[in-house]
């Protein structure tokens, strides 16, 4: 019996049992529905944390002073005074795998621009702040190395900061007021979105950091030091360089502990991904059961089929039919469930993320892959719960077969 | 509507010969006239402990052409002599030889080609496929084998003209009458060219009229040289046979020629036709 007509032979049969089939492919649909729904949930919020995770910058690593420990009591982090201007400058100059170095500290204040006022981050930065953050201005301009020398008293607004401040006019060229000092705003920087803690990056003022040293925080020295590597696969080097530098530059011996902290963004992301990836897999594990369920489904209704159809089993045994055509013809018919039930689902699904990426406001993404998965989930569900049934019928004997009412 | 006239089956004198016998007669001059050829056979059930001789060595040689009619009460063995000889069943002991074949040491596999190649079954429930047309139960047998799909439909087109029924090629089961169905399932049994046709009480589910109607079909396809064999055990329907074989507790009591067989054509003719208006 030559495979296209065995198909239309399942197809016939199948159809003859509208209903039946229909629920019996439900529970596939259901399945592979959930399948490819889950999969692009759980990939579309692994994407969003690598986007969250790529707008913190590419391969960050972000020196902190060490935490002061007095009589046995640590103050917390970044409360030693040991990181200085200097100390940037040597990284910049003598740590090879350091592509952009950019000294920072910070200062939270009231912003008065106008009648309006809004409270906000102050943080002052080198002009690489931009090349490691991956952080562009979108209107006017970022401050220079000039600015930042003679500590002018520039700014640059984020994008919350510039709509708060400035709703309706252009803040480029305007004045405000950082407790009660007057900067100028150079720019406005593009949006960047919340980051994965879910703070919104652009509530900020960036400014040379040495003007916040000077005008605002009245400290000295530096609360972090801004590196990025020269490549991702260089993070670890320059980890080791600017450590070896720090130390030696600090006057460490050998038995002493660092004075300052490199914390690397890798390892965030790293931890990031990962735990969404174990979303995806939880997600698609708890729909594979419902797959699972439907394969069950599909087996129970095979062995209904292969003794309400003994006789006809029969009929065809008796007119020459072997017991491997008819293991073929029930195995198709299982096959043909279970695929048509797939195909329906991942339509089902894909159209169900779509319609889940709208009203959440959540990416959802359908790969090949969670296609393919799917695909080849519901072969070898309809393969392997169909087999037991189509067996069963090939080893009928014709003649209790024929005789069976 | 019922009657079939000769012009329907190709008797064989006509300018174009029927594709059957062509096929029987290429085999006369190969092999000796010997179709059926059983020594000792016997068949023993086992049900729970007991064992059931249903077949007690039966002995038996059938030629090309013949129309054996097999009688015998029920439990008389011809029901398990007949699913052996349709291959459906294996003997416990002694020889089976269908066509020069040695059938009692083929496989199951092998088997399904001897019933799909070598024998045409009719059965006393009909047994088609519900749900299927008229012609596509008659192209089952095909389905089975190496046929082209145009093929299969011409070949089955054509044994439903055999049983007259060209014109209900696509009426399901159920849109025909008890005696039109048994015709589809002796198209069926035909469209493979068998060697053998194996009726097991093929007018049991008929009334009478019905019955000889069917018994008309079986004498032409004899005609054309088709071997039949039939189980039956009313002596009306076995006397339009040419041998009569009786069954006793699995033995054969009697087997016998039919000298003088009737002509189901003419008996026809004596019957009044009761469902002539509902068939109208």
């Amino acid at each position: 019996m030559k495979i296209l007509n065995i198909i239309l032979a399942a197809f016939r049969a199948l159809q003859r049992n509208k209903m039946r089939s229909f629920l019996t492919m439900l529970g596939i649909i259901i399945g592979v529905g959930a399948v490819i729904t889950m999969l692009a949930i759980g990939q579309g919020a692994e994407y969003s944390v690598k986007q969250q995770i790529a707008s913190l910058g590419t391969n960050v690593l972000i020196i902190f002073p060490g935490s002061q420990q007095q009589g046995g009591i640590r103050v917390g982090a970044g409360s030693m005074t040991t990181l200085t201007e200097e100390d940037a400058q040597a990284i910049r100059t003598d740590c090879p795998a350091v592509a952009y170095v950019s000294p920072g500290t910070f200062a939270g204040g009231q912003v008065i621009a106008g009648n309006l006022n809004w409270a906000t981050l102050i943080q002052g930065v080198g002009v690489d702040y931009t090349q490691i953050r991956d952080w562009d201005v979108q209107y006017g301009s970022f401050f220079t190395d000039q600015d930042v020398k003679g500590a002018t008293k520039v700014c640059v607004l984020g994008k919350t900061v510039a709509d708060n401040l400035f709703p309706d006019s252009d803040p480029v060229g305007q004045n405000i007021r950082i407790r009660n000092v007057p900067f100028k705003v150079a720019g406005v920087l593009t949006k960047k979105g919340q980051n994965a803690m879910g703070q919104d990056q652009d509530d900020i003022i960036l400014a040379p950091y040495t003007t916040v040293q000077r005008r605002l925080s009245h400290f000295p020295y530096l609360r972090q030091i801004l590196v990025s590597a020269t490549s991702s696969k260089s993070i670890e080097t320059a980890q080791k360089q600017i450590t070896d530098l720090l130390r030696m530059r600090h006057k460490i011996a050998r038995y002493e502990g660092d004075d300052f902290t490199i914390r690397n963004q890798s390892d965030l992301a790293n931890a990031a991904t990962a735990t969404s990836q174990i979303l995806t897999i939880l997600l698609a594990s708890i729909a594979s059961v419902s797959l699972l369920v439907g394969g069950i489904g599909i087996m129970n209704i095979m062995l209904v089929s292969v003794t309400e159809r003994t006789r006809e089993i029969g009929i065809r045994m008796s007119v020459g039919a072997r017991g491997r055509d008819i293991l073929t013809q029930f195995l198709i018919e299982a096959l043909v469930l279970s695929l048509l039930g797939g195909i329906i689902g991942i339509i089902l699904g894909a159209a169900g993320s779509k319609v889940i990426s709208s009203f959440a406001k959540w990416p959802t993404f359908i790969t090949a892959f969670s296609i393919l998965l799917s695909f080849g989930f519901s072969i070898l569900v309809g393969l392997f719960f169909g087999f037991y049934p189509a067996r069963k019928a090939a080893l009928l004997n014709p003649i209790d077969a024929l005789r069976y009412e | 509507m019922n009657t079939i006239n000769s012009s329907q089956i190709p008797a064989g004198k006509n300018n174009e010969p029927p594709v059957i016998k062509s096929g029987l007669q290429g085999e006369y001059s190969i092999h000796n006239n010997k179709l059926i050829e059983i020594e000792k056979l016997t068949r023993t059930y086992l049900l729970g402990e007991v064992e059931v001789h249903a077949l007690r060595g039966v002995s038996i040689e059938v030629s090309k052409g013949e129309f054996v009619a097999i009688m015998g009460a029920s439990g008389s063995g011809k029901s398990t002599f007949m699913n052996i000889l349709g291959c459906l069943d294996k003997p416990t002991k002694g020889n089976y030889i269908l066509d020069n074949i040695e059938v009692g040491k083929l496989t199951r596999d092998e088997l399904a080609l001897i019933r799909n190649k070598k024998i045409g079954f009719v059965f006393q429930g009909f047994n088609l496929l519900s749900r299927t047309t008229a012609l596509e139960n008659v192209e089952l047998p095909l389905f089975y084998s190496t046929v082209s799909n145009k093929e299969r439909k011409e070949k089955s087109v054509e044994a439903l003209k055999k049983v007259g029924l060209e014109e209900r090629i696509y009426h399901y089961p159920n849109q025909l009458s008890g005696g039109q169905q048994q015709r589809v399932a002796i198209a069926r049994a035909l469209v493979n060219n068998p060697s053998i046709v194996l009726a097991d009480e093929p007018t049991g589910n008929l009334d009478s009229r019905t019955s000889v109607e069917v018994m008309e079909i079986f004498q032409k396809l004899n005609d054309q040289g088709i071997t039949i064999i039939l189980v039956t055990h009313e002596p009306d329907i076995a006397s339009f046979a040419k041998r009569h074989i009786v069954f006793r507790d699995g033995r054969i009591k009697s087997d016998k020629i039919n000298v003088n067989p009737r002509n189901a054509s003419e008996v026809i003719k004596t019957i009044p036709s009761i469902d002539e208006e509902d068939e109208a």
